[in-house]
């Protein structure tokens, strides 16, 4: 064996199954490798939980397989999981001090459908406390620190964005080939962009939402977060597919979504929202996205202006939908059948101290919102309300699709910030997602790819949003576009 | 359609989640700051809009109506906080 553990760290996704299979190193050495990587990088805090041995384990798993030439798809690749993905026998908690020492009996779909793929799973992510956050400052286990550090902001630590940012944090640093993560307002995208990675969001039911921990449901999708657009679709590949325990499981076939990059994006389609250029976006980011629609218009397609006039109100009704989806789905933490169980003079009292031990700030803000939004006498002016916009918003999307095949936009109004700057004011924390959240209304595939880097050195994103199911397109478009950025943007090691 | 103090904790014990009563005045302005900017849905016309509730319009699977999972009750009392004989132990319900 002739690489180095660093070498088999940079490593893509792709790359390091092709030298699997070409037996050029086994399954155990590149685990070990990440293993050490994991271990040195205990300042980022993008991990909750390493499973060396079980890594080890299933890495020797794979490695027999090799051998008996019986490989599979992903055979001997270390991922990091998200700690919303319950992983039979291991410690999931969501980032939430609710969920204790939980120990689920069982495996999430996703997860299941990326091991019984052969991949090895080196630990568990932080992230924010029930995919609540944009910063990964909501978690019970402290925040995620991003590998990335700004030529023009001094030392100061930044966040990796949220929810989803010990996964994005993990891929950055080259802890792991790949990481799951999940999305509801953004939470895949959004810290992808600020960590130079690249995450999809897939189109509502295509990946399992059985096992992982519920936020909102009627938003909440499962999707990777990679080194590259190739790697992602890969992973998805795996990830997606029909489940019967998921009652909004699509029952559709999976193709192999990886051969879509590469493929020319010659004679399609690029539509422009003219409603995203908000106020205040920064002029590198309005440069960044003028880059990104003259590349494709240099690969050969054609660019449109489109009007998606019910922009501004996504936000706002997301802030409805989802924390009133979310206080119905965290109703289930009393304290009585798992996790934390607070003290208490009678029954109600125990479920009240239970909640409010476990729970933290944010939490505990959007349930009252949407318990609030839910209680009697407001259901029609707000819930009701919130789903006639949210309706609005996918018509819009429907309207722009006669005249395009996809939409290009910036993935984030910003690039990282520091930690500590953006807790005070919610609203503005909120604003985060305000690019990304439409398509979780609207149930679309949309994918960031870091295409370029700000005046401080920071990575910036793109995103390509598509009709829905139609991830090769979107594939072939952020393929693209990673094409032409030539990205190579790396953060430099400190930890 | 402020919040006040008084609302907050109704909303809080809806939740069951307890709120210390010095918190109530400053969670109040916080929902309220919320509230305020969600107020801007309002100048959407949604006149003869159909609620969305899911994301893709699919009808609701069904299937079989056999049972297939069960057997299980060392799994399910696995993480409980308390648990005696097979069953969950909570505080008591009835004096």
């Amino acid at each position: 064996m002739g690489l180095l553990m660093s070498e088999l760290t940079a490593l893509t996704l792709k790359a390091a199954l092709e030298g699997l299979k070409a037996k050029r190193f086994s399954a155990v050495e590149i685990t070990r490798a990440h293993i050490a990587a994991v271990e040195a990088a205990r300042p980022l805090n993008a991990f909750v939980l390493e499973t060396p041995d079980k890594a080890l384990d299933m890495a020797a798993a794979s490695d027999a397989r090799i051998a008996r030439g019986e490989a599979r798809p992903l055979d001997g690749a270390p991922l990091g999981i998200k700690d919303l993905f319950c992983t039979e026998g291991v410690r999931s908690t969501a980032g939430s001090k609710i969920l204790g020492n939980f120990i689920p009996p069982y495996e999430s779909t996703v997860t299941a459908n990326l091991f019984g793929d052969g991949a090895v799973m080196l630990g568990k992510l932080n992230m924010d406390e029930f995919a609540m956050g944009s910063s990964n400052e909501t978690s019970a286990f402290g925040n995620v620190i991003n590998p990335w550090k700004s030529a023009s902001g001094g030392n100061r630590a930044l966040t990796p964005g949220g929810s989803s940012g010990g996964s994005a944090a993990a891929v950055a640093a080259d802890l792991c080939l790949g990481a799951t993560a999940t999305d509801t307002g953004g939470s895949i995208r959004q810290p992808a962009a600020f960590t130079g990675t690249v995450g999809i969001k897939p189109t509502y039911g295509l990946c399992s939402r059985w096992g992982i921990v519920a936020f909102a449901s009627s938003l909440d999708q499962a999707g990777p977060i990679a080194k590259t657009v190739e790697d992602a679709a890969i992973l998805l590949t795996s990830m997606a597919g029909h489940d019967p325990k998921d009652s909004t499981s699509l029952d559709v076939e999976i193709s192999d979504f990886a051969p879509f990059v590469g493929k020319s994006v010659k004679g399609l389609r690029v539509g422009v929202p003219k409603e995203y250029r908000v106020d205040g976006m920064p002029a590198e980011i309005e440069k960044l996205w003028q880059d990104g629609i003259d590349w494709l218009k240099d690969a050969g397609a054609e660019i449109v202006e489109v009007s998606l006039p019910h922009t501004k109100y996504a936000l706002p009704a997301y802030y409805i939908v989802a924390p009133a989806e979310a206080s119905s789905n965290l109703a289930r933490y009393d304290g009585m059948r798992f996790g934390h169980r607070g003290e208490g003079r009678s029954l109600t009292e125990v479920y009240e101290n239970s909640r409010a031990e476990g729970f933290g700030d944010e939490v505990k803000r959007r349930i009252l919102i949407g318990t609030y939004v839910l209680s009697a006498g407001y259901y029609d002016a707000y819930y009701l309300k919130a789903q006639k916009v949210r309706r609005r918003i996918a018509d819009d999307f429907d309207q722009a699709w006669q005249t395009c095949d996809v939409l290009l936009t910036p993935t984030a109004p910003s690039a990282a910030f520091a930690l500590g700057e953006r807790n005070a004011d919610p609203i503005a924390m909120y604003l985060n997602d305000v690019f990304t959240v439409t398509t979780n209304l609207a149930g679309l595939p949309s994918i960031s790819v870091p295409a370029g880097l700000d005046a401080g050195g920071l990575p910036l994103g793109l995103q390509v949003i598509g009709k829905a199911l139609d991830e090769g397109t979107v594939f072939s478009v952020a393929g693209a576009l990673e094409k032409a950025a030539a990205f190579r943007g790396k953060a430099e090691k400190w930890w | 359609m402020a919040i006040d103090a008084a609302t907050v904790r109704k909303v809080a014990r809806l939740a069951r989640i307890a709120e210390p009563e010095a918190r109530l005045e400053s969670l109040a302005s916080e929902l309220n700051g919320i509230l305020a900017w969600i107020e801007q849905l309002n100048e959407v016309d949604t006149n003869g809009v159909e609620p969305m509730t899911s994301a893709v319009a699919m009808a609701a699977p069904l299937r079989e109506d056999v049972v297939t999972d069960g057997g299980d009750a060392a799994k399910v009392l696995a993480n409980a906080p308390k648990s005696v004989d097979g069953f969950f132990v909570v505080p008591k319900v009835v004096e």
